[in-house]
């Protein structure tokens, strides 16, 4: 099989719009240059898009705006300096950054962190998907035209951070995280507001639904529009919600035996065979529904005893190789980590992030879709420019 | 296993520990039959493309030679039905100048310890390897929930893989991004361009030799937390680590 014809003119043209023209007309079509800061980027991605009329005829994401380097820097901190820097990566999630890194650093140490640390782990973990995906809801209301959600969106993310802050003393960024268990545990209290705060998630799970499912100018902007066929968002590294819209049943937390405590929570992974705009938000947003449950649930299960185990008090991790991967609210998330048994960091980080692979499907997806639909699409696949950049 | 001893056995055949050197890998065992019959498929289809495999408690790896690179990936692909890519990447295994305390940057700066026996100097992980750079990838079949890694050996000075883009087309990014970072070319990509840095930039920031500017004009802040401990050499052991 050879490179489609297609993919290959995209790549002809990308180049000759590498003139930094920001609007250009020429006599067969018109080359519109998306961002970098638009709105519907939720950052600085810059999409070119060559048009003919309404229709596009290819288009470029430009990423690299916002590159930092992140696994050049792994390489020169140590192994706790490390998880400062991967908060910064979906920085919508933070905490679901640090985990498989712990995760990694501790299977090549040899250390298994207790029980209690294990599920207030997931515990955070699934409150940094309930932040990450509620504001996905509201914004992707947004993008159609409907403002209302994104203040209900807004209003109920707070109270997930502030939970969130509470436990770690970071709305943001936590960096919580230790090798071999967490920094803290759980603040008096908080268990019986989390408790709440689930239940408010999930009215406004309610709420998203009476203002959309079934809202015609929604189903009509995202049902049918950027379909994603399973076999392609399998060749492009597609995962997480945007795979399972497709029809795949794939989630990490479900299929792979974790250290984490998702193995003692009841939960369903949810599917949508349709692979549109509309299939990708729905199962984001039975997602955010099913963490609400797996937070409970694992709350209600919280077993005592220590919050960290006995660690060096100088990490040296021995000279080793490993992969962890977790389920992100953006998708597969997984580090390579690679050590020398030098007391340094790792000898290479391999990050891979699921944005990265989300957006890389945007020139196939965009193909031949109208104007407006592109901003849904964007909008649907869900990426974030950390993620992507790193 | 909350309490384990602090210090972790070397030769404990654990997902890390790298036991090619001492040991035969096919000792440990693989884990689980479809991970055995993938290894041994990849074996049978590819012959003397087929160098070496290393299994972990959880992964398989396989090393093949860089002329079977995209043979490779087409057994898994259209044979073994590993039919999603997660990654495509490279590594560099040039001892970089010491980076874990006085980091000063030496281009020239020679491997300071043999770190190994093998044909070449370069140390290589999993599964071995002869050459400083290597291109390494997973793909994974998402419904029996099993993976692969693969790697290939890329040469020393002017790294090379054959492109997998022909067959998986997500390959595209990671093996631009590839390109960009560790200058391994790939043939048959349909255009190895920028991803993250502009048009214009030079040298490969991922390669080991390429200083880390920031570093050199200023020292790490964080030095002083990782200073060595009174009398260390080996890690110190203590009861918790709470000074934060």
């Amino acid at each position: 099989m050879s490179v489609s014809e297609r993919q290959r003119a995209a790549y002809v043209a990308a180049q000759a719009a590498d003139v930094r023209v920001h609007f250009e007309i020429e006599a067969e079509g018109m080359t519109l240059n998306i961002g970098p800061q638009h709105p519907a980027t939720h950052g600085t991605l810059r999409v070119i898009v060559r048009l003919d009329g309404e229709q596009v005829v290819w288009a470029d994401p430009v990423a690299g705006y916002m590159h930092r380097g992140y696994e050049k820097l792994c390489e020169v901190r140590d192994y706790a300096q490390v998880t400062t820097l991967i908060n910064r990566i979906d920085w919508l999630g933070s905490f679901c950054n640090e985990v498989p890194f712990i995760l990694a650093a501790e299977e090549l140490m040899g250390i298994e962190a207790p029980p209690r640390a294990q599920y207030i782990r997931t515990v955070l973990f699934e409150m940094g998907r309930v932040a990450n995906l509620t504001l996905f809801l509201g914004d992707m209301a947004a993008q159609v035209g409907a403002l209302t959600p994104v203040f209900y969106a807004f209003r109920d993310r707070e109270y997930v951070l502030n939970l969130i802050e509470a436990a770690t003393g970071g709305r943001f960024h936590p960096n919580f995280d230790r090798i071999g268990g967490l920094k803290d545990d759980l603040p008096k209290g908080w268990i019986d507001e989390a408790h709440l705060v689930m239940r408010k998630i999930r009215r406004f799970c309610d709420e998203i639904d009476e203002l959309l499912i079934g809202n015609r100018i929604f189903e009509e902007r995202c049902r049918g529009i950027g379909v994603i066929p399973a076999d392609v968002a399998l060749e492009y590294g597609l995962s997480g919600a945007n795979l399972r819209a497709s029809g795949i049943d794939y989630d990490i937390r479900r299929d792979e035996a974790s250290p984490l405590a998702w193995k003692d929570a009841e939960f369903k992974v949810w599917t949508h065979p349709d692979g549109d705009s509309f299939a990708r938000y729905w199962v984001r947003q039975q997602e955010v529904r099913e963490a609400t449950r797996i937070v409970e649930q694992l709350l209600d299960g919280l077993p005592s005893g220590p919050i960290r185990a006995k660690t060096p008090a100088r990490i040296r991790v021995p000279k080793g190789e490993t992969w962890v991967h977790t389920e992100n609210p953006l998708g597969e998330m997984g580090y390579y980590v690679v050590s020398d048994g030098s007391p340094g960091g790792p000898f290479r980080c391999k990050i891979r992030t699921p944005s990265f692979s989300n957006v890389s499907i945007v020139p196939w997806v965009l193909q031949g879709v109208y104007v407006p639909d592109v901003i849904t699409i964007l909008a649907s696949l869900y990426f974030i420019l950390g993620d992507i950049d790193r | 296993m909350s309490r384990l001893a602090p210090e972790p056995e070397p030769g404990e055949p654990e997902a890390g520990s790298v036991a090619t050197e001492s040991e035969p890998p096919a000792e440990t065992p693989a884990p689980s039959p479809r991970h055995a019959e993938i290894v041994a498929t990849l074996a049978e289809a590819l012959g003397d493309g087929f160098i070496e495999h290393h299994y972990s408690a959880r992964e398989a790896w396989v090393r093949v030679t860089p002329g079977s690179w995209r043979e490779t990936g087409r057994v898994c692909k259209e044979r073994l039905g590993l039919t999603y890519l997660c990654f495509v990447s490279a590594i560099d295994w040039k001892q970089a100048p010491d980076l874990g305390a006085e980091k000063l940057w030496d281009p020239e700066a020679e491997p300071t310890e043999d770190r190994g026996d093998g044909p070449g100097r370069w140390v290589t992980g999993l599964a071995g390897g002869e050459t400083r750079f290597q291109v390494f990838a997973r793909v994974a079949d998402v419904i029996g929930h099993v993976g692969l890694f693969l790697k290939t050996d890329a040469g020393d000075e002017d790294p090379r893989a054959e492109s997998w883009v022909p067959l998986f087309r997500g390959a595209d990014w990671h093996e631009r991004e590839t390109w960009e970072m560790y200058g391994v070319e790939f043939d048959g990509h349909p255009g190895l361009r920028h991803l993250y840095l502009p048009g214009e930039f030079e040298g490969f920031p991922l390669r080991k030799d390429f200083p880390l500017l920031a570093r050199e004009v200023k020292p790490w802040p964080g030095l002083v937390n990782v200073e060595g401990l009174p009398g260390e050499d080996e890690p110190t052991e203590s009861g918790d680590v709470g000074e934060e």
